[in-house]
């Protein structure tokens, strides 16, 4: 029992000792291996799904290719982003995450606007909506809170997998799990992973939030 | 103002529409109404390119669509569907001024038209306009839907069994708010149903299909009075024809299993049927089932306690009525002979059932109640009806 209060102890020591250092891990987490990556991957992932469910071709390449990225081991992903001649540091880790997060908002896009009843669509159509008019007054506002679900998962895989990223050099919070892990340091070890993990928790809420601030009041469940 | 020409539609090699010919005139309700997979909806999404048929034009307001912009063509042409389809997403105001908004009418013109047409079915604009679809009922929804077709004054609306999804109540509500729009805006409406009770309500013409095909084109009136064909018959429902005594026969309202006795049969024998059958009479009939006359209990009564055969007792029968005579020549023949009832006999004179007073009732009956049932249960006992 003595023994876990001053660990905690030892971690409140070491992040006190140097708050400019904690600062600075934190921010590069979070804006090299969440904000950077994620937003990336919004900006490809969202059109690719929205063109994936009006061509079946880029369906099959798309969905195929995302689904296999997100099979390969994330560390091995890393290493071999150095391998392809990224060098070590920012780079090799955004490409990395940014494929990673490819998947869940791709996927959920797609399945977001496929599954926006038909009938509505043809509604739609029917009135007179051309093909942007229907996705942007109907599809995507319908699609919303599946597409935000999916960016919700990259985000929280973002930061879990970003702790990763400081074996390629990239910072971030993972260079105190790694450091801990290899002085046998629990304390540094804890003031990575635990930060991590509520920063994970913290985005999901904040993005909760944030999501349900945008749907439009005919589509919130009143219970919410 | 909508003309369907030679409009064949074909998946896989097989038509779904085959050779359509049909003209809607200005200000006409339309009714497409047949069996499912008769082409009734694919007709009627051809009509604003949702389908395009693999050979015929369709003509609007004298243009080949295939030749328009079918975007534009669409924000020309109202349409309702059964889903419904009001966007969730979106208020009622906002669903209702969609194509007006598609148009690019102002706001300010928008809205008076989406108040406007709130008034017309008595829906407070106030209350209404910044609600969402969710929190309406079924049929206020389907009202909007409606609305929303009308909102940039379409000259031509298409619906599909608008109100197919609603219960009885609502739909004959909101048939009966159709019908009043549409006695005062005059809009060309093609209407596809497959409730025909709904199509003589507000069709001007009825078109019915089958197989891709149309069987029959006709005013409700004259598709109730000359039904093209078996079909049509079957499709319209005995229950409906009964509603022209003219057009129905008298075995379709007979009794059809009336309680006989053969003519040698002994005066017990006679009294005990009449007890067990609640009625009062007889129909007398040979070995051959040919009708000879009639017993009745008053003619018995003197006599009950004898014994011997009935065949004294039988009296002949006034008149009798032939299958394939129509109810309104029976109901003719009851009153020429003041009787309560008539025999039914074919060409041999071989009894088929029975017309009495009661049968009429049942006409009637669906007449002023129509889809109510016939108190099948009451039938032995109105058979007393034979004196």
């Amino acid at each position: 029992m003595p023994d876990r209060i001053s660990i905690f102890a030892k971690v409140y020591t070491f992040i006190a000792s140097d708050p400019a250092q904690f600062i600075t891990v934190l921010q590069e987490h979070l804006l090299y291996l969440v904000l950077i990556p994620v937003s990336l991957a919004i900006l490809v992932a969202v059109p690719l799904g929205i063109l994936a469910t009006r061509y079946k071709w880029i369906e099959k390449i798309a969905l195929g290719v995302t689904s296999m990225l997100q099979t390969i081991p994330s560390l091995a992903l890393l290493a071999l982003m150095i391998v392809m001649g990224l060098g070590i540091g920012y780079k090799p880790a955004i490409t990395a995450l940014f494929l990673y997060s490819l998947l869940p908002i791709l996927r959920n896009t797609f399945i977001g606007i496929r599954n926006v009843d038909p009938a509505l669509k043809e509604a739609a159509t029917g009135m007179g909506m051309t093909n942007m008019q229907r996705l942007r007054m109907v599809e995507l506002p319908l699609a919303f809170s599946v597409i935000m679900a999916g960016i919700r998962t990259a985000t929280v895989t973002c930061i879990g997998t970003g702790t990763l990223a400081a074996y390629v050099g990239a910072g971030g919070l993972g260079v105190f799990i790694v450091r801990g892990l290899q002085l046998f340091r629990n304390y540094m070890l804890i003031a990575g992973a635990v930060p991590a993990a509520v920063m994970a928790l913290t985005a999901d809420f904040l993005l909760g939030k944030l999501e349900y601030a945008l749907i439009p009041r005919g589509l919130k469940n009143d219970n919410q | 103002m909508v003309r369907f020409e030679n409009i064949t539609k074909k998946y896989n090699n097989v038509a779904v529409v085959n050779n359509l010919n049909l003209e809607i005139k200005e200000g006409e309700l339309v009714t497409l109404i047949g069996p499912s997979g008769c082409g009734k909806t694919t007709s009627l999404k051809m009509v604003n390119r949702l389908i395009d048929p693999t050979s015929g034009t369709i003509y609007v307001n004298g243009e080949d669509i295939m030749r328009q912009d079918p975007v534009q063509l669409r924000r020309g042409i109202g349409y309702v569907i059964q889903q419904i389809g009001l966007f969730p997403n979106m208020t009622i105001a906002q669903n209702v001024a969609v194509v007006s908004k598609l148009q690019g009418w102002n706001k300010e013109k928008q809205i008076a038209r989406v108040k406007e047409l709130l008034e017309m079915v008595g829906m407070d604009p106030a209350s209404y306009m910044a609600r969402y679809p969710k929190e309406l009922s079924g049929g206020q929804q389907q009202r909007i839907g409606v609305l929303r077709a009308l909102a940039a004054n379409p000259k031509i609306i298409l619906m599909d069994e608008p109100f197919g999804a609603l219960d009885p109540i609502t739909r004959d509500q909101l048939q009966g708010e159709l019908k009043k729009l549409q006695a005062q805006l005059r809009k060309t409406i093609i209407f596809v149903t497959h409730d025909m009770d709904e199509a003589l309500k507000l069709a001007d013409r009825i078109v019915l299909m089958r197989d891709g095909e149309i069987v029959q084109t006709a005013s409700p009136d004259e598709i109730l009075r000359n039904p093209a064909d078996k079909f049509v018959a079957s499709f319209l429902g005995k229950d409906r024809l009964l509603r022209s005594p003219d057009a129905v026969k008298v075995e379709e309202v007979m009794i059809s299993d009336p309680v006989t006795i053969e003519y040698n049969r002994g005066l017990a024998e006679a009294l005990e049927r009449m007890r067990m059958r609640h009625v009062d009479g007889l129909m007398v009939v040979d070995d051959l089932e040919h009708l000879v006359g009639v017993l009745s209990v008053k003619n018995l009564q003197a006599d009950l306690k004898k014994g011997g055969t009935i065949e004294k007792y039988i009296v002949p029968h006034p008149a009798a009525v032939k299958t394939g005579q129509t109810v309104r020549e029976a109901v003719h023949l009851m009153a020429q002979y003041n009787v309560g009832y008539l025999p039914v006999i074919d060409e041999d004179n071989k009894l088929r059932g029975l017309m009495t007073r009661s049968s009429l009732v049942d006409i009637l009956t669906d007449v002023m109640w129509p889809g109510l049932d016939a108190p099948h249960e009451l039938l032995p006992a109105t058979e007393k009806e034979v004196v």
